[in-house]
């Protein structure tokens, strides 16, 4: 069988890389065989087939996003089916509200995930952990190591939303449709399989789009 | 880096059974998965709850919190010390982003305070003055991670080897003048590059050269990088100068006194996030450098006596 070329291009997913640990994610994404590209304006945003918005601080990658007009591209990207998956300040930057810190320092945020999230919500730094993380969808042949940096959890999630992981009854790895959102950050570990689910995701987006 | 052995005498990860779950508190992964999030930012030293507001605005992905700026502790002279918990707990209490303080080198009491305050990472600092002038801190037995100065790689592999989470270089603090941090930036990528190029043979040698543990020499041998993330600070007053120092090699920038002793901080603080993420665009560069206002004075290195310098501190 014969593909045409734009069948044929092997997909490539960009990552934010306006500030943060986005080199751990493309490193992690090369690993899973992917074509990465880091992400810095809103033009590289428009040729990704799918994006990545890494952990840093969701404040700092926030002004930038809308100092550079990269929002914009990231909403329009989503709205034409490009997954969005974003780990930490990712997941921060993806939620319709903002529970605790957004109303210090006006933080912007892209609103297309139907979660509410509370940021820094299992405390500073000294209360940063790691555990295992049951993800059944994700990694049905044993717990993900959920490392968890200051991290946020989803306090509210919409019905569309699918809960893919809880860690003592909070929300912390979910799914709407085209957008996945962790708590924690698998880039920081060799474990590839939350990185190949995304990567699942955007192959199964490409074949749907195509039939 | 391997997590086996990375944890003090007093095992400084603490496990805590919480039923279902285990979790592991302040392992060497979260320490330095701190640092990692700080990567291609700015950290901003601010004297009070307004100015770190201001920094938060600007995009800082952390601030130093600080009683005097190091320009200042240069002109006042005397003993610099911690900075009062309530003015860094103001701090705290006022912005979401991460929190630094520093402690004097080898003042273990400074240090315990402001990990019991619960400050996000713990600059051991050399523009304070020494508490201890022949060792530094066991970093390895606390939770909260620290960042130290180096001028080369034997000082910043000393200092891993203690426990640091984070390297930056010292560069000369309060100046304004970049040529100090680029000295040590340059000896550092010297010597990571010098490894890079050696025989297995020669490792031994080398650390006994640079004074620094063998592992991390090894380390740097089979990976080309250090292992802990490396950041410049010292001098950096305009968005090129944080941006010289992203191509050199730095993951992030600290900016001390240039900020807020400039004409226009809210502004000069925005331009310098912009530089360190767009460090290689040099038509956002054009942009991001224009009409900026005045930069803080600067001082020429050359002009200071030996003992005026900061960089020198740390054993």
């Amino acid at each position: 069988m014969v593909k045409n070329t734009e069948e044929s291009k092997p997909l490539c997913i960009g990552v934010l890389a306006l500030q943060g640990d986005f080199q751990a994610h493309i490193d992690a994404m090369e690993r899973a065989g992917a074509t990465v590209a880091p992400v810095r304006t809103a033009e590289a945003v428009a040729a990704c087939d799918g994006l990545i918005l890494p952990g840093g601080e969701s404040t700092a990658i926030g002004k930038l996003m809308a100092r550079y007009e990269i929002d914009t591209a990231i909403r329009e990207a989503a709205g034409r089916g490009i997954p969005v998956y974003g780990t930490c300040a990712g997941m921060i930057l993806l939620a319709k509200d903002i529970v605790s810190g957004a109303e210090r320092g006006g933080q912007p945020t892209l609103g297309l995930m139907d979660i509410a999230v509370a940021r820094n919500a299992f405390g500073r730094q000294v209360d940063s952990f790691e555990a295992d993380i049951e993800a059944p969808a994700v990694s049905p042949d044993g717990p993900l190591r959920g490392v968890f940096i200051r991290a946020p959890y989803v306090v509210e999630a919409g019905p569309g939303v699918e809960v893919l992981a809880r860690y003592q009854d909070r929300i912390v790895l979910a799914r709407q449709g085209s957008l996945l959102a962790a708590a924690f950050h698998p880039e920081l570990t060799d474990d590839l399989r939350v990185h190949q689910y995304f990567l699942d995701m955007v192959t199964a987006g490409r074949n749907g789009a195509d039939n | 880096m391997a997590e086996n052995g990375r944890n003090g005498a007093n095992g400084a990860a603490a496990t805590l059974d919480s039923g279902e779950n285990r979790a592991e508190k302040a392992t060497w992964r979260n320490k330095i998965g701190l640092a990692e999030m700080l990567k291609g930012g700015v950290i901003m030293d601010v004297v009070n709850a307004e100015q770190a507001r201001i920094a938060e605005e600007a995009g800082a992905v952390a601030v130093m919190a600080l009683e005097r700026v190091p320009a200042d502790i240069r002109k006042d002279g005397g003993v610099a010390r911690m900075s009062d918990p309530k003015m860094i707990r103001e701090i705290m209490d006022a912005v979401t982003i991460p929190v630094m303080a520093k402690a004097r080198i080898g003042h273990i009491v400074e240090a315990r305070i402001l990990e019991a305050m619960g400050v996000d990472f713990i600059d051991e600092s050399e523009v304070l003055t020494p508490a201890d002038e022949q060792f530094h801190i066991d970093k390895l037995d606390f939770r909260v991670p620290f960042v130290c100065g180096c001028r080369d790689l034997g000082e910043a592999l000393r200092r891993i080897g203690e426990g640091a989470a984070m390297i930056r270089t010292k560069g000369e603090a309060g100046t304004g003048n970049i040529v100090e941090a680029v000295r040590h930036m340059r000896t550092v990528m010297a010597g990571i590059r010098k490894i890079r190029a050696m025989d297995a043979a020669e490792l031994m040698t080398e650390a006994k050269n640079l004074q620094a543990p063998y592992d991390l020499v090894r380390y740097i041998w089979e990976t080309g990088k250090l292992p802990v993330p490396n950041f410049s600070a010292g001098g950096v007053a305009t968005p090129a100068d944080a941006a010289l120092m992203m191509q050199l090699g730095a993951e992030a920038v600290f900016v001390g006194s240039g900020i807020f002793k400039s004409g226009d901080p809210a502004e000069r603080a925005k331009r310098i996030v912009d530089a360190v993420t767009y460090y290689n665009d040099y038509d956002k560069l054009v942009e991001i450098s224009t009409g900026l206002g005045e930069p803080m004075v600067g001082i020429d290195i050359r002009t200071l006596d030996e003992k005026e310098l900061l960089a020198t501190r740390g054993w």
